[in-house]
């Protein structure tokens, strides 16, 4: 991915190259989403699996606003993030089917699946625990004197947990390159925001201790792409950290297994109808003036590279009890 | 020159200023560090020497303060964490636990986590329950980390200077009692590798296993043992994680006898663990049930009487070694 982020918005229409860029990365989530499930459903995946069905837009926006030097830390819900950071599908689906050449080599799985080399701290299966995590690795860059920018992807059910304020003043008081992001779904599990806190504006939470903070639409992912570029720019002229709230809704349950009953139908026909794949889909054929045609062609592209991925990974082999016993020997 | 003797906490200090100067990546936080040099002095003069980037004070924010550790290391840095007592560390459980440990593990080996989080348990002084803990068995507990007690300013500095170059997070366990004693600390480079204990000692009738602060109330028990004839070897591991268990069956299979020494409680302690190597792989070596002499199973008091009661003391150790020796009944 090459990002020209800030003369690319100087201008008024973005350009096509952007626009593929971001439909690209929507499209490859939410091809690795739904496929994956029905691998799932074949029981060729084990364990959990949540899906960023319907959020697509914010990884897509936001790792495209970043340079391979920067950073991201990400959630369980970590699919999109890998893939928008640019990791490839052979590696991640390698990874969920448990092979050695996945890029955890089966060590890790959907909650803990990360290109490292791709400076991504890893998705976490522990709700929250990305901020800090997040922030050291701003820090590290601030003592090593780079300019490198750490994105932390969070979620409105991590707001509530004391390392939230706790990690994000740190970035505050020592004006750290660091730029948390909430994936504001609006649910934690069943649990609804509004049950979660009496003020579910939760950028609200950034201005009560000095950090510049904005709330966006999460679908959108070339607003996204925007306010990220804005915010990393702001960062890298020493003026970080930033918040901001992109506002989204999953289009499936918490998990694979969870029908997600509990979300009202007129909501979730909301934000259907604000689709974020369409949405970068139709920026790309009206902005970018891409035809219908050309766009199934990089669909079925996206589509192949997942099955061919599928394909590989069913025959590499997994990592041996003796490899395994001999990795942990020093434990 | 060579006979140059100095307290532990200049010994760590040396490491540390060492190892700074070493390998810029290398920074300490914490709280009360910079200016003021920490409560007991060991970050002192690194603020002038070294600059605001890398010696920094936090707010009270423990759990994000090791995560942000964590965080740092992941992404390459050689971080200092130091957690004012061991008690707070428990703060910071997720990430040293969930976080820290695992990482390696769950990315297949690609990332690992160079993180040193300096803390100091034990009783002495007073503070009573949330201040006086051993909690080194809770770390020992979880394979991922590196787990180290310097007794002497020697190990303190040689560990501390071995830890800030593996490659692994290494809780590194200072004692409250020790920073002002004095050892014998050369000039120039000392490293102390992990995984090799110390004879502190040499003896032929009983091994006495000890660490930390109870290593100096060992040594004194083993020299009122010499006054009554018997001889005790005095073996401090210096890294329970690793464990150097050739050097403890070597010392049993010449003693056949052994005595475990623990300033944590009793229960679920790492001599329970290390009598059960020790009954496992050297069983026929021995002449006499292998002892652990452990704190009792109680919060620390703020009595001293009871503090005192509460963990071994060089008047427990002889009885319990001639107990073991059978030498009660001679005399
Ligand atoms: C510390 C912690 N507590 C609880 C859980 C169990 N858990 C996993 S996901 C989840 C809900 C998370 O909701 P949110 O943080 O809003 O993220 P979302 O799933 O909506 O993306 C919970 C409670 C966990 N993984 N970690
Ligand atoms: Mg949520």
């Amino acid at each position: 991915m090459t990002k020209k982020a800030v003369a690319r918005r100087k201008q008024n229409v973005p350009p096509k190259e952007l626009l593929q860029d971001l439909f690209t990365t929507a499209y490859k989530i939410r091809n690795f989403e739904s496929e994956g499930i029905k691998l799932y459903r074949q029981g060729l995946i084990r364990g959990y699996f949540h899906p960023y069905l319907g959020e697509e837009g914010i990884a897509t926006g936001a790792c495209a606003a970043l340079e391979d030097r920067d950073y991201i830390a990400s959630t369980h819900r970590g699919h999109g993030h890998c893939i928008a950071r640019g990791a490839s599908i052979d590696g991640m689906v390698a990874e969920l089917l448990q092979k050695r050449t996945g890029y955890c080599k089966g060590y890790g799985g959907s909650m803990h699946i990360a290109d490292i080399t791709q400076n991504n701290l890893g998705a976490n299966g522990i709700v929250g625990a990305g901020t800090p995590l997040g922030v050291g690795a701003a820090l590290a860059n601030q003592v090593r004197g780079s300019d490198a920018v750490t994105i932390t992807f969070t979620t409105d059910g991590a707001t509530n947990n004391g390392t939230f304020l706790e990690a994000l003043n740190l970035a505050a008081i020592w004006d750290l390159n660091f730029i948390l992001i909430i994936e504001n779904n609006q649910y934690a599990v069943s649990t609804t925001i509004e049950e979660s806190t009496r003020e579910p504006d939760l950028y609200k939470r950034g201005l009560a201790i000095g950090v510049d903070s904005v709330q966006i639409d999460g679908n959108d992912s070339l607003l996204v792409y925007q306010t990220v570029s804005d915010a990393v720019e702001k960062c890298r002229a020493g003026k970080g950290p930033v918040l901001i709230e992109a506002k989204t809704f999953r289009h499936s349950g918490h998990h694979v297994n969870d029908p997600g009953k509990y979300m009202p139908e007129e909501r979730l026909a909301y934000y259907k109808a604000r689709d974020p794949v369409d949405r970068a889909r139709e920026n790309l054929i009206t902005m970018g003036g891409m035809s219908a045609e050309e766009v199934r062609k990089i669909e079925e592209a996206i589509e192949k590279e997942f099955a061919d991925a599928v394909e590989a990974a069913k025959n590499a082999g997994e990592i041996t009890v003796e490899e395994f016993r001999e990795f942990v020997s020093e434990y | 020159m060579s006979d140059r003797e100095i307290m532990y906490r200049d010994a760590l200090r040396e490491a540390l200023h060492e190892e700074m100067t070493r390998n810029p990546e290398v920074f300490v936080i914490g709280e009360g560090i910079a200016e003021r040099g920490g409560s007991y002095k060991v970050t002192e003069g690194l603020l002038a020497e070294f600059g605001a980037k890398r010696v920094r004070d936090t707010p009270i924010s423990e759990a994000s303060m090791i995560g942000v550790g964590v965080g740092a290391a992941i992404a390459g840095a050689r971080p200092v964490v130091e957690i004012l007592y061991i008690d707070f560390a428990m703060l910071g459980m997720d990430q040293i636990v969930n976080q820290a440990a695992k990482f390696r593990l769950m990315t297949g080996g690609e990332g690992r986590v160079p993180f040193v989080l300096r803390t100091q348990g034990g009783t002495g002084g007073g503070v009573a329950a949330q201040h006086s803990q051993s909690l080194e068995a809770l770390f020992y507990h979880i394979p991922g980390l590196r787990v180290v007690m310097p007794s002497t300013p020697y190990d303190a500095k040689g560990l501390l200077k071995y830890a800030l170059r593996q490659p692994d997070p290494v809780m590194f366990l200072e004692h409250k009692h020790l920073y002002m004693t004095k050892g014998h600390v050369p000039d120039g480079e000392i490293i102390v590798e992990f995984g090799k204990a110390d004879i502190k000692r040499e003896g032929t009738d009983v091994t006495l296993i000890a660490w930390s602060n109870m290593i100096p109330r060992t040594l004194e028990a083993a020299e009122a043992l010499a006054a009554e004839g018997i001889s005790a070897e005095v073996l401090d591991p210096r890294t329970l994680v690793p464990l150097d268990r050739e050097a403890v069956l070597k010392s049993v299979a010449k003693t056949n006898r052994c005595v475990i020494v623990q300033e944590a409680v009793r229960r679920g302690g790492v001599g329970s663990d290390i009598a059960s190597i020790i009954q496992e792989e050297a069983f026929y070596d021995l002449d006499a049930p292998v002892t652990v002499l452990g704190g009792m199973n109680t919060p620390i008091p703020f009595n001293l009487a009871l503090e005192q009661a509460s963990v071994p003391q060089k008047e427990n150790i002889v009885e319990v070694v001639k107990r073991v020796l059978h030498a009660d009944l001679v005399a």
